[in-house]
């Protein structure tokens, strides 16, 4: 018989959740309710954890899981107020070790997965990560977990399994539905961590140095800048102030998330007066970020397969390209518009401005 | 020689990314089709970890740089004529398997211990690099396994930069969620850096590095100790490509001020 802990974390600043004044970040309610699929699939008992800056927090976030009715776990207190490795591995372990689980299911926040591997190696368990589905399998006589993720960067799909305990797993955002129950008192078990003495001390959050902040990720749409915004233009000239502004244009009025080839970032980096405002956490693909948009506007991009690797999951995918014979759009994107991508964005603006006013 | 640091990169050989990758499934579990034949790189991230972990090391004199590898020898050879000509370092070849299918956990096991073993490291100088996660398996969990193994609790991923001081303390920024970077200070070393970018361009090719780095690679992988990685009871069900091929609809006749009208319906629809 399986026993899942569900591992959760309140919501610093810069995390979904934090904005809407939940307690959890989104992430940490997307495994909640892995959680509770999984828990009821197998009829398993359901513990969840929480990480709580100080109790007020985690009470707050219990009574929010309280209709889950599952076993509720919390280590709290100020050095779990930022995370950190030492401290963060010690409430995990002591989260894990009190509720005894077989199965242990995180998001895979940044906060969590800097912890998670290490604190299986601890517990002398296992850990997958960046799960993006669990199911039960079908082999007769023996039940067991399946998990799906990806390996070399989204390019080949795997359903895998262990048969050893404890399994930590880390799940993907945005491959389950946040939890969302009434809330209600609920008893919470406060658990003492034994944290070592602590060397990080974590300052802040730094946004990058070249001002606006084009990293939305809860934002519907992607719009993606490829290298060709900044090669020469019709006229013999490259035009990469004027693609600059667009591009910034658009990000406002449309509220969309920014993302960008590897060669327009590196030209960036090696001082070439390119797009300014671009930098590698923009960056999508082989060497960047696959991030999950419901829509993906691609302009001037002449991507590869590498390119193609940051948009695998993104439902909906537009681009305007001057290639009609682009590689990447062949059979990947939905719909490509044979254009100059600066006329373009110039109508979308003022059309877009225009609606908004 | 006050901050003169130790620092070990761990760096896999991956296809390279233009490559088509086809898995196939053999005695040993999942594989790629022809992989042994696949020109193979240094994987990107942990190529920007001994980038960075290069010029750390040249800032602060008396440092060293070892490049930990776990792949097959002849893969890993031919992946050092290029990456040899980049930056100095001592290469510490492991003779194994290659890909991303084999478990994480061995992994770290193996490279935990043949580090635990380098002659001349100070574990208490140690800064343990490498990406934070591969392009090939891509669980970003092999390092900070390692890392526990060696006993290190100062652990940061999604690395983008590191700032030494003159006190041996050091700056960390970490990438974190909302397209930002978490600030830390550590008060020392040992501890674990896996890198996403960092902030230095590719090296050109220094045959002079290259020459100086091939005198140590050859014998080194000559004496490469074998390694197996056990299953650890991970077993592959089902190991294939996405499937999914979209119907485009390549559209040549529309004036941008037409586009822009199709595009404004499609943003704004649900």
């Amino acid at each position: 018989m399986e026993t899942i802990l569900v591992l959760t974390h309140t919501a610093l600043s810069n995390e979904t959740g934090a904005d809407t004044g939940a307690a959890l970040t989104r992430a940490s309610l997307e495994a909640m309710t892995a959680g509770k699929e999984l828990a009821a699939q197998l009829s398993a008992s359901l513990t969840i954890g929480i990480v709580a800056p100080d109790s007020v927090a985690a009470s707050a976030a219990a009574s929010s899981l309280a209709s889950a009715g599952a076993r509720l776990l919390a280590v709290s207190g100020e050095p779990f107020a930022q995370p950190r490795y030492a401290s963060d591995a010690a409430a995990l372990e002591a989260l894990a070790r009190t509720a005894n689980a077989s199965i242990i299911l995180a998001p895979a926040s940044a906060r969590f997965a800097r912890v998670a591997a290490g604190v299986a190696h601890r517990l002398g368990g296992f850990i997958d990560t960046h799960i993006t589905g669990l199911q039960i399998g079908t082999a007769p006589g023996a039940e067991s977990i399946e998990a799906t993720r990806w390996f070399y960067r989204q390019r080949v799909e795997a359903v895998l399994t262990r048969d050893v305990r404890p399994w930590f797993l880390l799940l993907d955002a945005g491959t389950h539905a946040a939890f969302a129950g009434e809330s209600a008192s609920a008893q919470v078990e406060q658990v003492a961590a034994q944290i070592p003495a602590l060397r990080t001390t974590v300052s802040g959050l730094r946004s990058p140095a070249q001002g606006a902040q084009t990293i939305r990720p809860d934002a519907k749409l992607l719009f993606v800048a490829g290298a060709g915004w900044t090669k020469k233009q019709l006229d013999g000239q490259a035009h990469a102030p004027e693609a600059g502004d667009l591009i910034l244009a658009f990000l406002r009025v449309s509220g969309a998330s920014l993302g960008s080839s590897k060669s327009l970032v590196d030209q960036g980096g090696e001082g070439q007066p390119v797009l300014p405002f671009l930098t590698h956490l923009n960056q999508i693909g082989q060497t960047g970020s696959t991030p999950r948009h419901a829509k993906g506007l691609s302009t001037c991009c002449h991507g590869e397969e590498p390119h193609v690797v940051g948009w695998r999951f993104i439902a909906q995918r537009r681009a305007v390209s001057l290639d009609p014979n682009c590689g990447w759009t062949r059979g990947k994107a939905d719909v490509v518009y044979v254009a100059d991508a600066f006329q373009v964005m110039a109508k979308l603006n003022a059309l877009l401005e225009a609606a908004k006013a | 020689m006050a901050n003169a640091v130790h620092i070990v990169v761990c760096a896999g050989i991956v296809p390279d990314p233009l490559q088509t990758l086809e898995p196939i499934t053999g005695p040993n579990g999942p594989g790629l089709k022809n992989e042994m034949v696949l020109p193979a790189v240094l994987d990107p991230w942990a190529a920007s970890a001994l980038y960075e972990a290069a010029n750390l090391a040249a800032k602060n004199p008396g440092s060293k740089v070892w490049l930990v590898s776990l792949g097959p020898k002849a893969k890993l050879q031919q992946v050092m004529m290029t990456a040899a000509q980049k930056v100095p370092f001592e290469l510490v070849p492991i003779d194994g398997p290659i890909g991303g299918f084999p478990d994480a956990h061995s992994t770290a096991a193996v490279l935990a211990e043949s580090i635990a073993a380098l002659p001349g490291l100070d574990r208490d100088r140690l800064l343990l690099f490498g990406g934070w996660e591969s392009a090939t398996r891509g669980a970003g969990v092999t390092l900070q396994l390692v890392g526990e193994r060696l006993g290190i609790t100062d652990q940061f991923y999604g690395v983008d930069q590191i700032d030494l001081r003159d006190d041996g303390s050091f700056e960390v920024l970490e990438r974190v969620e909302g397209g930002k970077h978490q600030v830390s200070v550590c008060a020392g070393t040992p501890a674990v850096l896996g890198w996403a970018t960092g902030n230095l361009a590719e090296p050109r090719n220094n045959p002079q590095t290259g020459m100086a780095n091939m005198r140590t690679i050859m014998p080194a992988l000559q004496k490469a100790r074998p390694a197996t990685l056990a299953p650890n009871g991970l077993r592959y069900v089902s190991v294939s490509l996405p499937k999914q091929q979209r119907t485009t609809r390549v559209v040549k006749d529309l004036t941008p001020d037409e586009i822009a009208a199709e595009l404004v319906e499609w943003i704004g629809a649900e």
